[in-house]
């Protein structure tokens, strides 16, 4: 299984994606859906292609723009989202680049050799400690022997463990780095990142992306223990991030509370079961089968809702299409301009508000007053000096 | 966002061209300033991979690292990249001027001129900054010697980095943010991060702006595609046309850079600019010196009362460049119209010779009306300022309704002269247009703080020498 560690997450020059897992689905495993939902209507959006899984990473990415009815049931049904914008014409550059891929496998090999030396040193871990390697063939044997082993409370660094989530009435399988078993009986997740932590810092971006990926597989860990009848407050909410230190690949142990993400996550995840709702409501026969013709799949996505904003183009496959899609709003601008616009929804009823052409709303007033108040001011400075 | 450049922003749009956010250049634009274009090694913690390098337009300097893992390969980037930097950087300290310190009872010595370093992004900035983290505590002897140059360049690009954090400081600038500066885009700020796409966006419009999206990185960060596709097996092989596929990478960006600089002395100057480059040579020289004294390199992190002046020295920076700009620009003090911070009227009434002599002495007061049609949110004793006259201050004595505005009553008090009779003009007359705001250049001292050795053990106690033991092993650990 390609490990994915060290993500970019530069904005320039193209807006690459944090890799997914690709999970070997050929196996023939069942995913439990929710009742409410079929495998036919899901089959059905996502045509004859293999079905893209969720992971930490997107579901990280969902708690990012929750409102996208889009994103939500795209990844529901398991579209592939980078053919799917292959396909509009709108290809987004989301591949992660071979030097940071070896680097992480590195570090973490390293990490991970003669029994996880280092590991454990990094973690305090004494030798007594116990290692459990999951890596087993098929998913489902993963997932039961994970659980076995949870149950099974011992001091222990399970590795390659298997964690399932409830997202939107879906079940998601998720692969922790790594969880610990602490001394005193409470579960803790480990996160393994090749970033650098300088003199005590690192990018923030990064480590608030590591962050709430560690607060998805907090949150999985204790659903599990709830579902086992056990105290899920014994996964604590403090996760480690091991990360080479400075300039070196020396690791380095730092400790994050993540009770901010956990509850930020609980709420988005809350407010995505609507999920399947939507889907219930899209027409009959509505289907992204990339096998269809372009204009097929542009008429199929008009039925669901995006929420385009330029955080996107960082997080999410078909933002190049809805970029397109947004042209001409506010929105495209970014939420800031948005809201300094006065959240009025697009350019030209901006310039026709500000310009007095249009007559404003009730509740655009305040805004169209602002806008009037701007253009002139505007108008006026750059006409002093041209 | 202020809604004037929101609004501007949507002008960009429907016009598919950027929009003029400034009337005045805000930034200094050196007569010879040095290009540096970095490309960092992905997946290294910040190992460099190319730079470009130069201060001639024509003839870029390529610099390359053939083997990106290799430490004596990185070690020598650095000395060819201090081979480059460090004559350009030192050329400046040659002739000075006296300025007058103490009111005039002493003078101190400030070099005529100082360099200026122009990169293409923000990353950038962080780049040099952990290369600078990365050299300076290295030495030239021991048992990790690193190449003559090394340990000053490290310093160097401590400080300059140091100093980009500085607002209105024009020692080391970044064209992404000297172009959003000066112009809004039809596009998000996330996007204006692009160097390609921001520059179309002034030059051409919303459509090259699109194809320069796909076009070549502006770094440090590579595009992952061109990693695989083309980085990786050329650093497999060894191979010999590497340094010319990066110089082919670069070249746009370089060209971008010098179009940006091009752009940017189109604009006039603001007023103000050149007291900023003061400013800038002054803390230029000061770091000169500091070198060629043989100057210890900075610490890892600030020391608590270092951390706290360092603060007060960006804030009081970062006070000063808002108002310097606002009063340089009518585009930038319109924002502060807009928020309520300032309004625009005529002098309906004025009373210049107006004396005041209640108190021991008497003194000049005059009395202005001013009649705007701007909301005034100023209360009366607020005291105002006029771009116009800044050496002058106008009190608020009361606003009262008036017609389709306001009659502001204002008292003067400043910038008149000496006498009890106002010098001609200093006292604007019926019928001038006057903006007023509660911005003021007026010099605001800082907090006292203690010597370093003071420091009390709430801050953690005195700092401990700047030293860093666990370094000398670091590069060598990387490059097994």
């Amino acid at each position: 299984m390609g490990k994915r560690l060290c993500e970019d997450l530069q904005l320039v020059p193209s807006f690459p994606l944090e890799r997914g897992l690709d999970f070997p689905l050929e196996c023939g495993l069942d995913f439990p859906w929710s009742a409410a939902l079929t495998n036919d209507r899901l089959d059905q959006l996502r045509g004859a292609a293999k079905a893209k899984r969720h992971n930490a990473r997107t579901i990280a990415a969902l708690t990012g723009n929750p409102g996208c009815s889009r994103r939500a049931v795209l990844d529901a049904a398991g579209v592939d989202k980078l053919g799917l914008a292959d396909r509009l014409g709108f290809p987004g550059s989301f591949g992660q680049s071979r030097f940071a891929l070896s680097r992480g496998n590195a570090f973490e090999a390293m990490l991970k050799a003669d029994d996880c030396a280092l590991l454990r040193s990094v973690l305090g871990a004494d030798d007594a400690v116990g290692y459990q390697d999951l890596n087993a063939d098929s998913l489902g044997d993963r997932h039961a022997r994970t659980v076995r082993v949870l149950t099974d409370a011992q001091a222990a660094l399970i590795d390659h463990p298997l964690l399932t989530l409830d997202v939107a009435g879906q079940t998601v399988y998720l692969e922790p780095d790594l969880v610990a078993y602490a001394h005193h009986g409470r579960l803790q997740v480990v996160e393994i990142k090749s970033f650098a932590i300088v003199d005590d810092q690192a990018e923030s971006a990064k480590v608030s992306a590591a962050a709430v990926q560690a607060a998805v597989y907090v949150l999985a860990l204790r659903e599990l223990l709830e579902r086992l009848g056990q105290d899920p407050a014994l996964v604590s909410h403090e996760v480690v991030l091991v990360c080479p230190e400075n300039f070196s690949l020396n690791p380095k142990a730092v400790v994050l509370d993540v009770r901010k993400q956990l509850s930020t996550l609980r709420r988005q995840l809350s407010r995505l079961s609507s999920v399947t709702a939507l889907i219930e409501a899209l027409p009959e026969g509505v289907s992204f089968d990339l096998a269809l013709d372009p204009e097929q799949l542009i008429t199929a996505l008009r039925h669901i809702e995006p929420r385009y904003a330029p955080e996107c183009l960082s997080a999410c496959e078909l933002s190049v299409y809805c970029r397109h899609e947004a042209t001409g709003g506010t929105a495209a601008l970014g939420r800031t301009v948005r809201e300094a616009l006065g959240g009025i929804e697009t350019v030209t009823e901006v310039l026709d508000l500000a310009a007095g052409r249009r007559e404003p709303s009730e509740e655009q007033t305040e805004a169209a007053a602002l806008l009037r108040a701007a253009l002139r001011l505007r108008t006026e400075a750059l006409a002093a000096t041209s | 966002m202020s809604t004037l450049t929101a609004l501007a922003r949507a002008q960009a749009v429907a016009a598919g061209r950027a929009q003029p956010i400034a009337t005045v250049r805000h930034l200094h634009v050196h007569d010879h300033p040095l290009v540096l274009i970095p490309i960092a090694m992905a997946g290294e913690a910040n190992a460099p991979l190319a730079a470009m390098i130069g201060t001639e337009p024509a003839s870029p300097r390529l610099l390359v690292v053939r083997q990106p893992r290799n430490r004596d390969d990185r070690f020598a980037f650095f000395a060819d990249l201090a081979e480059e930097l460090l004559p350009y950087l030192e050329s400046f300290a040659t002739e000075t001027e006296e300025v007058p310190v103490d009111r005039g009872k002493d003078v101190r010595l400030r070099y005529l001129d100082a360099p200026q370093i122009w990169l293409p992004n923000p990353a950038g900035v962080d780049f040099l900054r952990l290369l600078g983290r990365s050299t300076r505590f290295r030495t030239v002897d021991g048992e990790h010697p690193v190449p003559a140059g090394v340990p000053l360049l490290g310093r160097w690009l401590t400080y300059l980095a140091g100093s980009a954090e500085v607002p209105g400081s024009s020692l080391l600038l970044t064209a992404v943010q000297a172009l959003t500066l000066h112009w809004a885009t039809g596009q998000s700020s996330a996007e204006d991060a692009q160097l390609g796409a921001l520059l179309a966006w002034i030059e051409s419009g919303a459509a090259a702006a699109r194809e320069a999206e796909n076009g070549p990185v502006a770094g440090p960060a590579t595009d992952p595609d061109f990693d695989n596709r083309v980085l990786a097996p050329l650093i497999e092989r060894s191979a010999p046309e590497l340094p010319e596929v990066l110089r082919e990478l670069l070249l746009p960006t370089w060209d971008r850079m010098w179009r940006t600089l091009n752009l940017l002395r189109r604009l006039p100057a603001g007023e103000r600019v050149r007291l900023r480059w003061d400013s800038d040579r002054d803390a230029y020289t000061a770091f000169a010196e500091y070198v060629a004294e043989g100057g210890a390199p900075q610490p890892r992190r600030d020391g608590a009362v270092a951390a706290a002046a360092r603060l007060q020295r960006l804030e009081s920076a970062a006070a000063r460049y808002a108002v310097q700009r606002a009063f340089d620009d009518p585009l930038v003090l319109a924002e502060y119209r807009l928020s309520g911070a300032a309004f625009a009227g005529v002098v309906t009434l004025a009373n210049p010779n107006r004396v005041d002599d209640r108190g021991k002495r008497p003194v000049l007061r005059p009395r202005i009306m001013v009649h705007t049609t701007e909301p005034v949110r100023m209360e009366p004793g607020t005291s105002l300022t006029s771009p116009a006259r800044t050496a002058q201050k106008a009190r608020v004595v009361s606003v009262a309704p008036a017609g389709d505005g306001f009659d502001v009553l204002l008292e003067l008090s400043g910038g008149m002269g000496r006498k009890l009779v106002a010098e001609p003009g200093s006292v604007p007359e019926v019928g001038e247009r006057l903006v007023l705001t509660t911005l003021s250049e007026a010099y605001r001292p800082g907090g006292s703080l203690p010597d370093p050795s003071d420091t009390p053990w709430t801050h953690g106690g005195p700092p401990e020498p700047a030293t860093d033991p666990s370094d000398a092993t670091d590069l060598s650990a990387a490059a097994d």
